[in-house]
């Protein structure tokens, strides 16, 4: 195998190269943008990396910004698995922060031990219930997921700013007049505990890695994950093994949605003002992490494990973006665009890839014929035409 | 309340809603026409994004609307040449690259704008063009023939478009894609054409769409669109796939919007009730499309389905 050709071995390796060589085409056309802006493109990703991956504050706040990346894009794997798209990680982030927050301004007097577990799971049922919901239109009525998913997104931020503006609006803002749509300080007892004192990095980093950890489990280690990936894989062949594909499609979204409401739970409780604010925005509040997850999770090759380094990149890249722009003015908004040519970039590349798979086929079947004539030729051939 | 006072109510509701609808309508009826040749484009807020930030600037720096509607026209055109390529030389899954369409369109809009013109300022708006006559018959006349040009054109594209659809060649061409690309390709016809005159098509309408609006507001600001976009998506569905049923969802949607929009002003509903309403528009689509789902309206068959020949 040694005397193989390089592009050979190359494209052994496609599965890496492949979405790699997509982020560094759309880091190039970036750079060709802080250039037209009359800014210097490597002083720029200089300052980037610097400020994404340099020292333990940069790198805590890094993994700070992750965390949700990493749970949505935990989240979508298990529904893109099942061939279930998932547009609504921004309502679901909403439903799980609301819900954990009802939670915790209900029983705040609980101690850690017990509130800590308890609005996390809370977090959850509201991400599975915002989740569940488009699933089971979807499944039992035929209604396309990816617009109720994003009409539930709309939904869910109206429902936040009318219960910030009244039901849920802290008293003093009422009391001076001010009216800011936010919480009180929720109850101390829910307090994420910070990991390394003096930095921002808190319990939700671990909940998270353990959420994709748990996620990879159920996909590939037991019964119930198979049946979802046999939904996604071809419905009409799970359905004829006996497979309910409308409770797989309402059981992947539900998780998918669980997922999202975890990092909307992680995110107030993990916050800095230990309440749930808005500015009328979805993204005020999430960050944009619902879309950005798909990104994460896309890069990370829909699966779990391999999210977890692709959040980090992405939550560096969002990190870093804010010390690009304090030196050398260009705004941080580039790297939201530069996401966007990630995303199409690696969806462009699936068919490079396949490309590439059929490449290395052919040049072992070649390899293998010449080693022995004649032999597995035909068994060959059936398995390479598509 | 009065009889006179209830229908000049009306009659404003009314009117406003046909002004609101228009940025739907013209990025819907874009996205229908790609749909019915099988591409389905989530990206069109972020077209929308960048199109309205585009005509923004050039009203901005020329004080030209005309050009400002013809800025936003290109760079939706512009961005279709990127999508065209990406789904139809690359095959690539339409849903997500879709949202990669988008976030390019939020990232960029949200960066021309910080670094071209930083604070928010004016530009001047449409002004509305009353119709000689018919704009003076009481109630009707204001609600019909009183608007700026850019809300007739959209409405008039609704018959022009549905025309287009079923009684052209072209049209014909687009619906059978749509449905059977290898029958359209074994009789000789381009499946890769088709489509990228439609997404070409349906882009540059979701950029016209971005320019309506922000030349109607006569501001921009970050992320202006606030999802309009995707509420164009699913008035596509809501519709049907047809011009004018995408044209009376997008009344509807404007209407409910017109509706909230007064009550508010009216202080029928005040303060925090308001943003309840305001999730009226998108319950109310997930109802029609509970509704539409269980009619079994018919979506275009290779919708979202890549082509590729010999497959």
């Amino acid at each position: 195998m040694s005397s193989e050709p390089v592009a050979v071995r190359l494209a052994r390796r496609g599965n890496v190269l492949v979405p790699l060589g997509a982020v560094i085409a759309a880091l190039f056309l970036g750079a060709l943008m802080i250039l037209a802006l009359g800014a210097n493109p490597f002083e720029g990703y200089w300052e980037l990396i610097k400020g994404a991956f340099g020292g333990t504050d940069n790198l805590a706040n890094t993994a700070t910004r992750a965390m949700p990346l990493l749970l949505v894009g935990t989240g979508i794997t298990i529904s893109f698995r099942a061939k279930v798209i998932n547009i609504g990680g921004e309502g679901q982030i909403i439903a799980g922060a609301l819900l954990s927050t009802v939670t915790a301004l209900t029983v705040p007097g609980l101690p850690p031990i017990v509130l800590i577990p308890l609005v996390l799971l809370m977090g959850c049922v509201g991400g599975a219930i915002w989740g569940g919901i488009p699933g089971a239109l979807k499944a039992y009525l035929g209604v396309n997921e990816i617009l109720s998913t994003i009409m539930l997104n709309i939904v869910a931020i109206q429902l936040m700013n009318y219960l910030l503006r009244d039901p849920l609006i802290d008293p003093l803002e009422i009391e001076r007049g001010t009216r800011i749509p936010q919480t009180e300080r929720l109850s101390e007892n829910a307090d994420l505990p910070i990991l390394i004192p003096g930095t921002r990095l808190h319990l939700g980093v671990v909940v998270a890695l353990m959420a994709a950890v748990a996620a990879w489990v159920f996909l590939w280690r037991t019964t119930l994950g198979y049946r979802v990936r046999a939904v996604g894989a071809s419905a009409p062949a799970a359905r004829y093994a006996g497979i309910s594909v409308k409770r797989m499609t309402t059981l992947a979204l539900t998780l998918s949605g669980a997922m999202c409401g975890l990092a909307g739970a992680v995110l107030v409780f993990g916050s800095e003002s230990h309440r749930l604010l808005t500015d009328g925005s979805s993204s005020g509040f999430t960050g944009v992490a619902g879309f950005n997850g798909i990104v994460a999770a896309l890069f990370g090759g829909l699966h779990p494990l391999w999210t977890i380094p692709s959040s980090f990149l992405f939550g560096g890249l969002l990190v870093g973006a804010n010390a690009m722009q304090r030196a050398i003015q260009v705004p941080a908004a580039l790297i939201v665009a530069i996401n966007g040519l990630v995303v199409v970039f690696v969806v462009s590349s699936t068919s490079i890839r396949t490309k590439l798979t059929r490449l290395v086929t052919l040049f072992d079947q070649a390899a293998a014929e010449r080693a022995s004539p004649g032999e597995l030729q035909s068994a060959d051939r059936e398995e390479v035409t598509p | 309340m009065n009889d006179w006072l209830t229908a000049t109510f009306a009659v404003v509701t009314i009117a406003s809603a046909v002004r609101l609808a228009t940025p739907y309508l013209l990025a819907s009826m874009g996205e229908a026409v790609g749909q019915r040749s099988g591409v389905l484009n989530l990206g069109v807020d972020g077209v929308m994004l960048l199109g309205g930030f585009m005509a923004y600037w050039t009203v901005l720096e020329t004080k030209n609307l005309l050009l400002g509607v013809v800025a936003g026209i290109v760079t939706g055109a512009v961005l279709g040449l990127i999508y065209a390529t990406v789904t139809i030389v690359f095959h690539a899954e339409q849903g997500i690259s879709g949202i990669g369409l988008y976030l390019f369109g939020l990232g960029m809009s949200e960066l021309l704008f910080q670094e071209q013109v930083g604070t928010p300022l004016p530009i001047k708006s449409f002004s509305t063009v009353r119709i000689p006559l018919l704009a003076d018959i009481p109630k009707i006349g204001e609600v019909l023939f009183d608007h700026s040009l850019m809300a007739y054109a959209a409405i008039l594209l609704v018959p022009v478009l549905t025309v287009v659809l079923n009684k052209t060649t072209l049209g014909l061409n687009i619906r059978a894609v749509g449905e059977n690309p290898e029958a359209v390709d074994s009789l000789g016809v381009s499946v890769a054409r088709t489509r990228l005159i439609t997404i070409v098509f349906g882009n540059a309408m979701a950029g016209l769409a971005g320019a309506a609006l922000v030349i109607e507001l006569g501001i921009f600001q970050n992320n202006v669109t606030n999802g309009m976009g995707f509420i164009a998506v699913a008035l596509v569905y809501f519709g049907a796939w047809r011009p004018a049923g995408v044209l009376a969802g997008s009344l509807l949607y404007g209407l409910v919007t017109a509706i909230v929009t007064q009550w508010k002003t009216a202080g029928l509903v005040t303060g925090a009730a308001a943003s309840f309403t305001s999730m009226a528009p998108a319950v109310l689509t997930v109802i029609a499309l509970v509704v539409i789902a269980r009619r079994n309206a018919p979506q275009p068959s290779a919708l979202t389905h890549p082509f590729v020949r010999g497959h």
